[in-house]
């Protein structure tokens, strides 16, 4: 095991530095001087080397990357080129908006999946089974940012259940804050929810027709016992690695859920700062959220080592 | 059961059927604007009704097809062009250095969420149908490369290669006269899935306003302009997302439809 978790861990460390090397890179060769862009047309030429001198631009490439990745290993990301805070601040200010959508999206997608795939593997064949499964192909085939639209034409402009759009902040108490994410979080949830949905359904069908299954049928249980006391647990397995890989589908969903529903969180940041010419913040955000990515798809690897020790062989 | 297939092949013939007639025929010409007959709800005149400018929603809806359907039909190629060689030959020199980086190579890709990177190229290089395409490509090597590696290395085993081997061809000739005629309808199958994954990261990139450029309609940033007009024309919002729904729900009804009759062994496996 602790093998295992040295060579994954390698290739964390690998995946990371390729990670930062890649985004730095590529907004290297942004066309624009940053200072040109914050002074504007009518800046003085030594205002402009004064700024850049400042902004560390004038630095080569290796000292600039260096002083970036070493600033991100210490929590300082830098200071924003427009607003000119730290931001790492503005980072977690956004992120309260975006962590806890992601994370109350996770959790509908899952609540709605878990049922939904027992309940078509419990009537397999049935009405019930076509239903659900016909039911996981749209939703896998709708754009969520449709859906959201749709879903703010029936419940916030017929209905008016909820509001069309923003945030309405956790200062006002937990549940407007929730409210707020409702419809975001429910529109990040089901192309989700439907391919977990497929997933626990194929997984359960795959432990039904094992032999402990049979052993447990002929030691008396039920077709219904089985399925919750056995199937259910080795059914989880894969179910778990789905879900830990569907993160990286909810970060990068919600930059466009958000966009639908006016939510200042990390998308909106990420698009304002691109037509500012943020490049600091681009940077920084995107590699954040790689990071946040890696790292989750590496403990994913790790629990299902640990859960399964046939697999830590491999590879 | 051929269902599926049929009704997919149904569907996706429809919409590639209507992009391809956009280019001779289209009820009404997109770029003349109309004031007066603007925000039109659908009419015999106007099936889908007409935008904020009086353009026709059908005709949008029809040019649109061409943006969504060429921008992941080149991504898909992108993808095949390069991830199936490099595939094969990972395959062919399994365990050697090449395959160790190939494969690497494909799991950082996979590790990073790709609708992020897209937008960030896009970003970083000018929002347009090309870039569009090549941040939508990239994606689609490793998952081209990945299939190809895992399926032609159960190949390799067989009887037939060793024949070919003893009667001395290359590993290059083996892989392309041998072995990639026989991973021919899995790729065929994931090329599907690709294309229809590819018309959704479209629309979203366009309705971000990363994708295809006005004046070229995209279905994604119909979507996006309709966002404002929702409450006085809610059908501009309606059929350019059920057209994206359709065509995607089309292609995988059809992706599974063909797995199921070209590698009936597949179809327990995926079940």
């Amino acid at each position: 095991m602790l093998r295992y978790v040295a060579r994954r861990l390698v290739s964390l460390a690998v995946s990371l530095v390729v990670a930062s090397v890649v985004i730095f890179l590529a907004l290297e060769v942004v066309p624009g001087d940053p200072a040109a862009y914050m002074l504007g047309i009518n800046a003085q030429e030594d205002t402009l080397a004064a700024l850049r001198e400042e902004l560390g631009l004038n630095q080569s490439r290796v000292e600039r990357y260096i002083g970036w990745v070493g600033g991100m290993l210490t929590g300082d990301f830098g200071i924003s080129y427009t607003y000119r805070t730290p931001v790492a601040g503005m980072i977690a200010d956004r992120l309260q908006v975006s962590l806890p959508l992601a994370l109350y999206a996770l959790i509908l997608s899952t609540l709605i999946a878990f049922p939904a795939g027992i309940w078509a593997v419990g009537r397999r064949g049935s009405v019930v089974d076509t239903g659900v499964m016909g039911l996981t192909q749209l939703g896998v085939a709708i754009p969520n940012f449709w859906f959201a639209m749709l879903m703010v034409l029936v419940f916030a402009v017929n209905l008016r259940w909820f509001s069309a759009g923003g945030f309405s902040g956790w200062e006002k108490g937990l549940l407007p804050g929730l409210k707020s994410l409702t419809l975001p979080a429910i529109a990040l949830a089901l192309p989700q929810a439907s391919i977990l949905t497929r997933v626990m359904r194929s997984a359960l069908l795959d432990t039904l027709g094992e032999d402990f299954i049979r052993t447990a049928r002929a030691k008396g249980l039920s077709r219904g016992q089985a399925l919750y006391r056995h199937a259910l647990r080795n059914a989880m397995i894969p179910v778990l690695t789905i879900i830990g890989l569907q993160f990286s589908f909810l970060i990068a969903g919600a930059i466009i859920i958000e966009k639908v529903f006016f939510l200042p969180g990390l998308g909106q940041l990420i698009f304002q700062s691109i037509s500012a010419r943020d490049l600091i913040v681009v940077e920084s955000v995107v590699m954040l959220l790689v990071f946040a990515v890696v790292v989750v798809n590496f403990t994913v690897d790790l629990a299902y080592a640990w859960v399964d020790p046939r697999l830590r062989g491999r590879r | 059961m051929r269902a599926p297939l049929v009704i997919g092949t149904v569907i996706s013939a429809l919409f590639a059927g209507a992009a391809l007639l956009s280019f001779l025929w289209i009820p009404y010409d997109i770029e003349v604007l109309n004031i007066a007959a603007k925000l039109q709800a659908p009419s015999g005149a106007h099936p889908l009704g007409t935008d904020q400018y009086g353009r026709d929603i059908l005709s949008m809806i029809m040019v649109g097809a061409r943006t969504s359907i060429a921008v992941a039909v080149v991504a898909v190629g992108i993808g095949m062009v390069f991830g199936v060689p490099l595939g094969l030959w990972a395959a062919a020199r399994r365990g050697s250095w090449a395959d160790e980086i190939i494969s690497r190579g494909n799991d950082l890709i996979f590790a990073f969420p790709s609708l992020l990177i897209a937008i960030m190229i896009t970003a970083v290089f000018g929002a347009g149908a090309v870039n569009a395409i090549i941040a939508i490509g990239i994606f689609n090597v490793p998952v081209f490369a990945r299939l190809t590696r895992g399926a032609a290395m159960s190949q390799w085993t067989r009887d037939y290669v060793l024949a070919a081997r003893v009667a001395g061809k290359g590993v290059v000739r083996i892989s392309a006269e041998h072995i990639l005629p026989n991973l021919t309808n899995l790729l065929i199958v994931q090329g599907t899935i690709q294309f229809s994954l590819g018309i959704l990261a479209e629309a979203g990139l366009s309705y971000v306003g990363l994708g295809a450029q006005p004046p070229v309609p995209s279905w994604g940033r119909m979507l996006a302009d309709s966002q404002t007009m929702i409450y006085v024309a809610p059908h501009l919002a309606i059929f350019p997302g059920m057209a994206i729904l359709l065509t995607v729900l089309g292609l995988n009804l059809m992706g599974d439809g063909l797995r199921d009759w070209l590698d009936p062994r597949l179809r327990r496996q995926a079940r």
